[in-house]
């Protein structure tokens, strides 16, 4: 085995250290926020099921904000700043072409990143003015401190600046390689890019244009709808953001450890081109809800949305049909026999393979979602939750953590720790997941709501129509408990790997598609005319709701005051004395267990 | 380009199912007329809304023969009027705006849901046929005492009902 290693393929931090060390920061950077993210997911999962509660409620959202912010902002953005980085360099097979431009829009982004966290947790420090209980959405008028939109608009322009780089890669390999298709893992991080572009438009309108100078007290007051609309602008093109480096991923490594190749090379151009179109133009279906929105505004955005499906399904056949070639090169024959011959005991494969599972069940309650009328039914409640802790909490987060398996002995020269903690991990994470994703989905159709401390009222009590609310609340809080761990040995399996021994030869090359590029249209490559036809579809889609709500309420809505987010010092227990108080009580409660 | 048969057969299926989604939810919106929140409640001034025809005194009036209006608003931390009154067998059009930031409104176990948001109006319309008691949450984030804010919907029977406000 070692010398077989010894001979192996150079791995990525072998050709490119200086890449090498800019990609490491940048999961390191994740895994971090990942980490932080579920130790308040955990407290959340058990606060909100009344397990056990140490915080006083009104803390329950600035742990709700760090958690939502964290995992979706910080720990999968990062993730996918350095897969990405590694996807270019690797398949255009160039370094960059400054790496201290790299390290530039990585430490912008890592203050940002640090400037929104040190405002989340200021909710934390009642003294302090600092707090930004606004949730990962921050719907004004609920107003944070300047810091968290300031945070957040220097991540955002280091993304922009990341991507200008990858761009820059791209036009360089082009000069020399003028007549080649644009490598696929090269042409997925474009199109990505281009989508993100179009997408932080929205976004940056509203956060530089009005809730930044507003925070500030440069303006008086803003149209609580308009930055609404612009955030979900941005907000959910932002969910396919997550999504694509699973996918690009799933196209590009997973074939290969399955032990096949990718089916077809042209059809993952066409899935990621229709991404490009459709993302942005459907975040009204996150207002189905919304009063000041026109009817006809909606069943757009629903009409967009359910094409959006089509780039899904098709990758559901291309990635299974991808595994089953792996598994019959593997051995594996019949209708369904070919499953026992994929990879199982590869934390890499199995933590994909779980991944993509859930994303179907997700898909699934994700269409439930965007049928507008019956929509109705779960808007809000604890079903949506449930939803996207299937589709970015496990399609995306799993698949990043399996991934990560396979790809950070690349990128440090050093082993895995334990394959069978990771593989254990994996599994963990899906049960976990299956479990409190089921019991937030039944809930959910029960009428429970989504963000909130205490979904316990004092003026009536919660139906089930089968089981109980008590029983679902125990499996969330068990699920919550579940992901934890499977996060802490997610975390703690990298941190030990930095003292695996040094190795050679951990390369892990990737295979060649079946049907490879040249069978495609040069048109895939038009990243302008796809461009193009992406803002022609914002603008058709976007033009009229914004016009509208402008000329309904204003630019500025002078009625609407802001509600800056405020600790009540007289009722809230000081977090301080409430996590030493916890302490003492878990001691006690051990002690009591434990004679 | 090269696609393989199986390849295809999936593509149209997967176009059917999507064609299929949007006609049936289509058809719910336009043939069943299933009401969705839309523009038409109008905007109002979120700071004046005790000068508003519509808002100055919540309440619940009646405007036809089984036809009732209710206008409702929902602030830190409260809904106003609580309980909601309605009579049984009845068709309820509920207008529900906010003075200062975004609530929701949903009547626990039924589709009736709304964003409500400052400055414009939520126009939603529910049947309610028998007598009984709903509780009304908040589901949108509004502040440190989001989790307090409930109210209710009690569906009088039609001889004991008096339309007004609050008592």
């Amino acid at each position: 085995m070692g010398s077989a290693l010894e001979t192996g393929t150079p791995s990525f931090v072998d050709r490119f250290p200086q890449e090498a060390s800019v990609v490491k920061a940048a999961l390191t950077s994740s895994f971090i926020a990942l980490f932080l993210g579920a130790v308040f997911g955990l407290i959340q999962g058990l606060h909100r099921t009344d397990v056990f509660r140490f915080l006083d409620s009104q803390y329950y959202y600035t742990v709700l904000t760090a958690h939502g912010v964290l995992m979706v902002v910080s720990f999968t953005i990062f993730f996918l700043v350095g897969i990405f980085t590694w996807a270019v360099v690797r398949s255009l097979d160039r370094p960059v072409e400054d790496i201290r431009y790299t390290w530039a829009w990585y430490g912008l982004m890592v203050v940002g990143t640090l400037m929104a966290v040190v405002a989340i947790l200021g909710g934390f420090v009642p003294s302090t003015e600092l707090s930004a209980d606004v949730l990962y959405t921050f719907y004004a008028p609920l107003q944070a401190h300047p810091l968290f939109y300031g945070g957040l608009a220097i991540f955002i322009i280091g993304t922009w600046l990341a991507g200008a780089d990858w761009f820059r890669s791209w036009y360089a390999w082009k000069q020399e390689h003028p007549d080649e298709r644009i490598p696929l893992q090269t042409f997925m991080v474009l199109t990505t890019m281009l989508m993100w572009y179009i997408a932080t438009i929205g976004i940056a309108i509203a956060v530089v244009g009005f809730l930044l100078p507003w925070s500030l007290g440069l303006i008086e007051s803003v149209n609580p709808l308009l930055t609404r609309t612009l955030f979900w602008f941005w907000g959910h093109p932002v969910v396919y953001f997550w999504l694509m480096p699973a996918y690009l991923l799933w196209y590009t490594v997973l074939p290969s450890i399955s032990g096949g190749r990718l089916f077809s090379d042209p059809l993952a151009r066409v899935v990621f081109v229709l991404f490009l179109l459709l993302s942005t133009p459907v975040g009204i279906h996150h207002q189905y809800v919304d009063p000041g929105i026109a009817e006809g505004f909606k069943l757009i955005a629903m009409t967009n949305t359910m094409f959006l499906l089509l780039p899904s399904l098709l990758t559901a056949f291309t990635v299974v049909a991808s595994m089953e070639h792996g598994a019959r090169q593997r051995g594996g024959s019949g209708l369904f026999g070919w499953l026992r011959a994929l990879p199982w005991r590869n934390p890499a494969f199995t933590g994909m393979a779980l991944a993509g599972l859930m994303f179907a069940a997700g898909g699934f309650s994700g269409m439930i979602n965007a049928g507008m009328n019956i929509n109705y039914l779960i808007h809000n409640t604890l079903w949506v939750p449930g939803h996207f802790h299937l589709t970015v909490g496990t399609a995306v987060a799993l698949t990043f953590m399996a991934a990560s398996y396979w790809l950070w002995p690349q990128l440090t020269n050093k082993p895995l720790f334990s394959r069978p903690i990771a593989l254990t991990q994996t599994v963990v994470w899906f049960v976990g997941m299956a479990l409190m994703s089921n019991a937030m989905h039944v809930m959910g159709l029960f009428g429970v709501p989504r963000r909130t401390a205490e979904p316990q009222y004092e003026g009536f009590e919660f139906v089930a129509s089968f089981g109980s609310i008590t029983e679902l609340r125990m499996q969330l809080a068990l699920g919550a408990t579940l992901l934890f761990i499977s996060t802490v040995l997610f975390v703690s399996n990298i941190a030990l790997s930095t003292g695996s021994p040094t190795r050679t030869g951990l390369g892990q090359p990737l295979s060649k598609p079946l049907s490879p590029a040249a069978d495609s249209p040069e048109v895939l490559d038009n990243l302008k005319l796809w461009f193009g036809i992406a803002m022609v579809l914002v603008v058709l889609a976007y033009m009229l709701p914004l016009a509208s709500i402008v000329g309904d309420s204003g630019v500025i809505d002078r009625g609407v005051s802001a509600a800056p987010v405020m600790i009540d010092l007289l009722t809230g227990l000081n977090p301080v004395t409430a996590v030493t108080e916890a302490v003492s009580r878990l001691s006690v409660a051990i002690v009591g267990v434990v004679p | 380009m090269n696609i393989h048969s199986y390849e295809k057969i999936w593509l149209v299926v997967a176009i059917l199912l999507i064609v299929g989604f949007i006609s049936t939810v289509t058809y719910g919106a336009t043939a069943v007329g299933i009401d969705m929140v839309d523009d038409e409640g109008g905007t109002v001034n979120a700071s004046a809304l005790d000068e508003d025809p519509r808002f100055s005194e919540p309440r619940v009036e009646q405007v036809g023969d089984n036809e009732y209006e209710a206008y409702v608003i929902a602030q830190q931390y409260i809904f106003n009027p609580d309980p909601i009154r309605v009579p049984a067998n009845s068709t309820v059009t509920f207008f529900i705006t906010s003075p200062d930031v975004i609530h929701g409104f949903e009547i626990v176990g039924t589709n009736a849901n709304t964003m409500v948001i400052p400055g414009q109006v939520a126009k939603i319309t529910v049947n309610f046929n028998d007598p009984g008691e709903y509780g009304i949450v908040c589901h949108e984030y509004c502040g440190s005492g989001h989790h307090t804010m409930e109210g209710s919907v009690v569906v009088q029977p039609e001889d004991e009902f008096e339309p007004g406000g609050d008592e």
